[in-house]
C-alpha cells in the first residue's frame, strides 16, 4: 500500500524541515526578544519602531513575504544571502530570514504578554538598587517573563514548524515540496497527504507536550 | 443549559440555510437547462490559468486550446455550448474530481502515464507536447546540456523540473516558483536564462500580448507529453465517443484551427494530430 514512497526521499525533505523551523526558531527568539524590549523601552522612537514593526510585519501574509524575499529581494534588489550561484541554498537562507522576520512578531508579543504579568513592584525595587533598564530587563524582568510563556511559545514554534511548508512557494526542498512533486507524479493524493500530515504531527505533537510540561514546571508561582 | 440552546438553535438556522441554497442552486440549474432546449448540463474539468490551453478571463469565459477541444468534445457528445460548465480542476486535484463524479471527462494538460491510468482511464491523445526551453529573443540556447551552468525556472514539482534536476542537466541552477508567471517575471528581469515545461504551456504564455517578441521557444524536444482526455475508470462509452469525437475534430480541420489560434504568435511548431491511442514515449 505505502510502495509509492520508494524512490522519494521523505526523511530527507522532512530533515530540511526540521533544519528550516530550528534556524528560524533561534533566529526569531532573539529578534523577537530585542522586540519585545523595544516594545517596553522608555525609549518612544524605539517603542515606536516596536509598535509598527511588530503590527505591519504579523498582518502580512506569510506567502506574501517569502514570495517578495525571492522575486524582490534576490531578483530585483540583488539580496542574495551570499549564495547568488546556488538557487537551492538561496531559497533556503530567504526562506529563514523571512519566517524570522515574520514569526519574530508574534515572538515579540507573547514575551511582551509575559513581561506584564511581572508586577511593576519588581522593576521599582530593580531601579530603586541602580540598575539601568537593561540590566533591569535582562536580570529581573526577562527571567521571569521568559518563564510565564514558555507555553504561548509553544504555540508559535508548533504554527513555525507549519509554516515553513510555505517556503514550497519558492522551491525550498522542504516536506511540502516533495508532497506536491509526489502527488504530480503517483496520482495517490489521499494517501501521500496522509503520510505528510503525519510527519508533521510527530514533529509537533512531541515539541507541544515537552513544552507544555516545561511550562507548568517553571511556571513562577505568584 | 442557556448555551446549549443557543448552540442548537444556532445549528438548526446554518442547517435550514444550507438545506435552502442547496434548493435555490437546483432551481438555477434546471431553469437555465430547460431555457436552452431541454437536457443536462455537462461539467468538463479545465485549468484556469494556463494562457493557450485553460484561461479563464477576466470577463468569466474561457478560452484556450483545451478548451476548444473540450467544446468540441461536448458538441459531437451532444451538448450545445451553453450546456457546458467549467470546472476548475488543478493537477493535484484531477483524479478525484473524475472519480467523485465531478465532472465527466479532464481536458487539463493531462499526460498520460501509467500511474495516473490505475486510476483514471484515457481518451486520446489529442496533442503531443515536449518539454522545451523559454528564453528571451536574443538568447543563445541552444540545446539541453547549454544549461549546465545556467538559471533555470520551473514550477515547484512539477516533471519538467524534476526532469532536469534528473536526467537534463543536473547541474543546471534550477529555482521552483510556485507558479509560471513567478518564473516570467524572472525571465524578463534576467534574473534567470530559461523558463522550463511544455512547449504547449509555453507558447501559450509568450502569445499573451503583453509579451509579444519578447521571449521564444528553443524548440528541443527534451521529452514527450501525450495530453489526454480523462474520464472517469472505466467509463469506456464516453472514453470511445470522446476518442470518435477527437478522430472527427482531426479530420474536419477544426484540430489544426484551434492550434492556429492559440499558439500562433509564438512560433510554436506542433506536432502533427496524434493518432487515437498512439502514445510516444
Amino acid at each position: 500500500m505505502f510502495d509509492f514512497l520508494e524512490g522519494y526521499d521523505v526523511l530527507g525533505a522532512f530533515w530540511t524541515t526540521v533544519q528550516l523551523t530550528v534556524l528560524s526558531a533561534l533566529g526569531s527568539l532573539v529578534w523577537g526578544t530585542l522586540l519585545a524590549g523595544m516594545r517596553v523601552s522608555p525609549v518612544p522612537l524605539m517603542r515606536g519602531f516596536g509598535t509598527a514593526y511588530v503590527n505591519i510585519v504579523r498582518n502580512i501574509p506569510l506567502t506574501v513575504i517569502i514570495v517578495f524575499s525571492s522575486l524582490g529581494l534576490a531578483d530585483i534588489f540583488g539580496v542574495t544571502l551570499g549564495a547568488s550561484d546556488d538557487f537551492e541554498l538561496q531559497g533556503f537562507r530567504l526562506a529563514a530570514l523571512s519566517l524570522v522576520a515574520y514569526t519574530a512578531a508574534f515572538v515579540c508579543e507573547a514575551l511582551r504578554s509575559g513581561i506584564n504579568t511581572v508586577s511593576l513592584g519588581q522593576a521599582e525595587a530593580a531601579r530603586a538598587i541602580g540598575l539601568s533598564f537593561s540590566q533591569t530587563l535582562r536580570l529581573i524582568v526577562l527571567p521571569q517573563a521568559f518563564r510565564s510563556v514558555i507555553a504561548p511559545l509553544a504555540n508559535v514554534l508548533i504554527a513555525l514548524t507549519k509554516n515553513t511548508t510555505v517556503a514550497a512557494a519558492i522551491g525550498v526542498a522542504e516536506a511540502a515540496t516533495l508532497m506536491k512533486e509526489m502527488i504530480e507524479n503517483e496520482a495517490q493524493t489521499v494517501l501521500i497527504g496522509a503520510v505528510f500530515a503525519f510527519g508533521f504531527v510527530v514533529l509537533t505533537l512531541p515539541t507541544g507536550l515537552l513544552l507544555g510540561w516545561l511550562g507548568k514546571r517553571l511556571a513562577v508561582k505568584r | 443549559m442557556k448555551l446549549r440552546k443557543v448552540t442548537a438553535a444556532a445549528a438548526a438556522a446554518v442547517v435550514l440555510s444550507l438545506t435552502a441554497t442547496a434548493c435555490g442552486g437546483d432551481n438555477d440549474k434546471n431553469d437555465s437547462g430547460s431555457g436552452s432546449g431541454g437536457g443536462d448540463k455537462i461539467k468538463i474539468g479545465i485549468k484556469y490559468d494556463q494562457p493557450g490551453l485553460g484561461l479563464k478571463e477576466p470577463d468569466g469565459s474561457f478560452s484556450g486550446f483545451d478548451v476548444d477541444v473540450a467544446t468540441y468534445v461536448a458538441k459531437e457528445l451532444g451538448y450545445k455550448p451553453d450546456q457546458i460548465e467549467f470546472v476548475e480542476t488543478k493537477s493535484a486535484d484531477r483524479e478525484n474530481a473524475l472519480a467523485r463524479g465531478d465532472v465527466k471527462f479532464i481536458a487539463a494538460t493531462y499526460s498520460i502515464n501509467d500511474e495516473r491510468k490505475q486510476k483514471v482511464d484515457f481518451a486520446g491523445p489529442y496533442l503531443l507536447a515536449h518539454q522545451d526551453l523559454l528564453v528571451k529573443a536574443d538568447s543563445d540556447i541552444s540545446q539541453g546540456t547549454d544549461l549546465n551552468g545556467k538559471k533555470l525556472c520551473s514550477v515547484t514539482g512539477s516533471t519538467s523540473a524534476q526532469n532536469v534536476k534528473d536526467t537534463i542537466a543536473p547541474k543546471a541552477n534550477l529555482r521552483q516558483y510556485g507558479g509560471y508567471s513567478e518564473c516570467l517575471a524572472g525571465l524578463q528581469s534576467g534574473a534567470v536564462d530559461a523558463l522550463t515545461t511544455d512547449d504547449s504551456i509555453l507558447a501559450g504564455f509568450a502569445a499573451q500580448d503583453k509579451y509579444e517578441g519578447q521571449f521564444k521557444l528553443a524548440g528541443l524536444k527534451l521529452s514527450n507529453e501525450n495530453y489526454g482526455v480523462g474520464v472517469k475508470k472505466g467509463d469506456k462509452e464516453t472514453a470511445d465517443k470522446i476518442n470518435a469525437a477527437l478522430e472527427k475534430m482531426v479530420s474536419d480541420g477544426a484540430w489544426q484551427k484551434a492550434v492556429d489560434d492559440n499558439f500562433g504568435p509564438a512560433s510554436y511548431k506542433n506536432e502533427p494530430a496524434p493518432k487515437i491511442g498512439a502514445i510516444v514515449k
